[in-house]
C-alpha cells in the first residue's frame, strides 16, 4: 500500500524586542544566570503583568505577511502545568483567542507553488532553561530567558513532504528575518520548530495517527527527523502495527527518534482566561499604521527582480536570500543599468570576498556605486575583465574609488587603435616562423599571436580590439 | 444532579499536586457539585444579542512600551529559594 505523509509544523519565533513580554527586563541572549530576573519572571506573589506594545506589533507584522485574519479582540489565558522552568505553575499564552487566524504562505517546490496554511498566529512568554547536573541528582534553573517573547505559528497539516516542511520553514524564517522581528538563529533557540506527522493510504481523507517530534535545532535535521520518522511509521504500519501518539524526540548524534519519557499528563492543561491581563484591542488604524511600515517581502523581491532585472531564479534567489544583500545589488543595478553582469559581480567576485573573512554586506567595504562604476568601465572597454578583478580586490581591501585604482596603478586599457597598431606589428614582425605557418593554414596560432600581444602590453589592450586589428594583419 | 464526579476531583488534584483522604475527597465533590449548580442558574439568564464579557476591568488596552528597566540584584533573586547553588536555582533532577 502507498502510503502518504502528512505534516503540520509548530514554530516558535523569539521576537527581538529589547524587554521581555510582560516586564521591563532584559531580552539579552548570555547573560549571567539570572540575571535578567524580576518579580514578574520569578512568579512572586501580587505580581502583575503588563504587556509590551512592541510583541503585538511585531506579530501584526507577522499575520499581515502571513495574509492572516487578525482578531480585532484578542487575548491572554493561562496553561497550567507544573515544571520547575515555569516558576508561576503557568504560562501565559494564547488559547481560545490567537491574535490572528487563516493564513497562508506559498511555498515553492520542484512541482511548483503551493500554498500551506497558516492556522493561527499567537503570543507567549518563555520558559525558563534548565540545566541537569551530570553527577548530582540536581537540576539548575537560569530564569533569564523566563517571560522572553515568542511568536507561535502553526501551519495547517497541508505539508507532505519532509522537503516541502524544510521548505515553508525556510519561507518562515526568511520572512521573519526580512521584518526585522526575529534573528533566526536556530542554535540559539530563537527560532525552533516541532512537527506532527501521521501517514495515511494515499487517497484517504481522513488522517492517521500522528507523532509530535521535538528537538530539532536546524532545517537539515527538520528534514531528516521528518524523514526517518515518516519511514519508521511506514514500516510500522506495512507489519500491520498501530503508530503510538506519543511526543518522540530527535536525536541528531544517531539519527533516530526516541519516545520522550514522562510527562504524560501534559495534555491537560486547564487553560483559562489570565485575570491579569485585559483583552488586547487591534484597531483598523493600527493595523494600517503596521501595514505602511512592512518591507516587501522576499518572495515578492523574488518576483519583482526576475521580471525587472532579467535575472534567474537562482540568481535572484541568492540576491534576496538578505534584505541587505538585496538592497546592495539594486544600488549596482541603478548605478550602472546592468543587471545581470551586477548580478555576476555581487554574487561571484564580491560574495566570494565576503565569504572568505566572514563578513556581512552590512560591512562592505565597497560601496555599491564603487562596483556601479566599475562595471561601467568594464562595459565601456576602458578596463578588462582580468583587470576589473584585480580593481574588484583592491576595493575591496583599501575601499578606494575605481578610478583612483586605476589612475595609481596605470592599469587603463589600451584602446586607441594608433598605439596597439605598431605593437602588434612589431609582434608580427618578430614572429615570422608563426606567421609563415598561420598563413599556411594553422589558424590555431591565432591564439598564440593574441597572447604575445597580451605580453607586450602587460594585458593592457583591448581583447576586442587585438582580435580585430590582428585579423587584418595577419590576412595580410 | 451531578456536575462533577469525584473521579474528576481526583484528577483535578493529581494535576495540582494536591492529595486529599478518602473522606475529603467526598466532601470537595459535594461542594464543587453545590458550586456548579449555583453556577448553572447563570444559564437560564437570557444572553443573545450580548457580546462575550471578557474581563470584569472596562478598559482599553493596558501596554508598557519596549523600554528595559533593571532587574533584581544578583542574589536578591535566589534569596527566598529553599535551595540554590551559585547563580542557580537547584531542584531535584529533572529528566527530560
Amino acid at each position: 500500500m502507498e502510503f502518504e505523509p502528512v505534516i503540520g509544523l509548530e514554530v516558535h519565533a523569539q521576537l527581538l524586542t529589547e524587554s521581555k513580554i510582560f516586564c521591563g527586563c532584559s531580552t539579552r541572549f548570555g547573560a549571567p544566570p539570572n540575571a535578567h530576573a524580576c518579580p514578574v519572571c520569578l512568579g512572586l506573589p501580587g505580581i502583575l503583568p503588563v504587556l509590551n506594545r512592541k510583541v503585538v506589533e511585531y506579530a501584526i507584522k507577522m499575520a499581515l505577511a502571513t495574509h492572516c485574519r487578525i482578531n480585532r479582540e484578542n487575548g491572554f489565558a493561562r496553561k497550567n502545568y507544573f515544571y520547575p522552568d515555569l516558576p508561576k505553575g503557568y504560562q501565559i499564552t494564547q488559547y481560545a483567542h490567537p491574535l490572528a487566524e487563516e493564513g497562508f504562505v506559498e511555498v515553492e517546490t520542484e512541482e511548483g507553488t503551493r500554498r500551506i496554511g497558516i492556522i493561527r498566529i499567537h503570543m507567549e512568554e518563555d520558559a525558563g532553561k534548565l540545566i541537569h547536573d551530570e553527577r548530582f541528582p540536581s537540576s539548575y534553573i537560569d530564569l533569564n530567558r523566563a517571560g522572553v517573547p515568542l511568536m507561535e505559528i502553526v501551519s495547517a497539516p497541508d505539508i507532505r513532504s519532509a522537503g516541502e516542511a524544510a521548505a515553508y520553514l525556510r519561507r518562515l524564517h526568511e520572512i521573519l528575518v526580512y521584518l526585522e522581528i526575529c534573528d533566526g538563529n536556530m542554535e540559539e533557540g530563537s527560532f525552533r520548530c516541532d512537527a506532527n506527522v501521521s501517514l495515511r493510504p494515499r487517497g484517504r481523507e481522513e488522517f492517521g495517527i500522528r507523532t509530535e517530534l521535538k528537538n530539532m535545532n536546524s532545517f537539515r535535521n527538520v528534514q531528516r527527523a521528518l524523514d526517518y520518522e515518516i519511514e519508521r511509521q511506514r514500516r510500522v504500519l506495512e507489519e500491520g502495527g498501530e503508530v503510538v501518539q506519543e511526543t518522540r524526540l530527535w536525536d541528531d548524534a544517531q539519527g533516530v527518534t526516541m519516545p520522550m519519557r514522562g510527562k504524560e499528563e501534559a495534555h491537560d492543561y486547564r487553560y483559562f482566561p489570565d485575570p491579569d491581563l485585559v483583552a488586547v484591542a487591534v484597531s483598523e488604524a493600527w493595523v494600517e499604521e503596521v501595514r505602511r511600515t512592512m518591507p516587501e517581502l522576499p518572495l515578492e523581491k523574488r518576483r519583482r527582480f526576475r521580471r525587472e532585472y532579467g535575472i534567474s531564479a537562482y540568481d535572484a534567489g541568492v540576491l534576496t536570500a538578505d534584505r541587505a544583500l538585496a538592497d546592495y545589488y539594486e544600488e549596482v543595478v541603478r548605478g550602472c543599468d546592468r543587471p545581470k553582469l551586477a548580478a555576476n559581480w555581487v554574487m561571484g567576485d564580491l560574495l566570494r570576498l565576503l565569504n572568505e573573512d566572514r563578513r556581512d554586506i552590512r560591512d562592505c567595504p565597497i560601496p555599491a556605486a564603487f562596483l556601479a562604476e566599475m562595471i561601467h568601465l568594464l562595459e565601456e572597454g576602458a578596463i578588462s575583465g582580468k583587470m576589473a578583478k584585480e580593481i574588484c580586490e583592491e576595493m575591496y581591501r583599501t575601499g578606494k574609488a575605481p578610478r583612483t585604482i586605476i589612475a595609481d596603478r596605470g592599469l587603463v586599457q589600451i584602446t586607441d587603435e594608433s598605439v596597439l597598431l605598431p605593437v602588434i606589428e612589431k609582434v608580427i614582425a618578430d614572429h615570422p616562423n608563426q606567421l609563415a605557418q598561420y598563413r599556411g593554414g594553422r589558424e590555431k596560432l591565432f591564439g598564440f599571436f593574441v597572447g604575445q600581444v597580451m605580453k607586450a602590453t602587460q594585458g593592457k589592450a583591448n581583447p576586442r580590439l587585438i582580435n580585430e586589428l590582428l585579423v587584418k594583419l595577419l590576412t595580410g | 444532579m451531578a456536575r462533577i464526579t469525584r473521579e474528576e476531583v481526583a484528577h483535578v488534584a493529581h494535576l495540582a499536586r494536591l492529595t486529599f483522604r478518602e473522606e475529603e475527597l467526598d466532601k470537595f465533590t459535594s461542594q464543587l457539585n453545590d458550586i456548579l449548580l449555583y453556577m448553572d442558574k447563570l444559564n437560564s439568564a437570557d444572553t443573545a444579542g450580548v457580546a462575550p464579557m471578557t474581563h470584569a476591568a472596562v478598559r482599553g488596552n493596558a501596554f508598557r512600551e519596549d523600554v528595559t528597566t533593571p532587574s533584581l540584584a544578583p542574589g536578591e533573586s535566589l534569596a527566598n529559594a529553599p535551595d540554590s547553588r551559585g547563580e542557580f536555582f537547584r531542584v531535584p533532577k529533572v529528566i527530560e
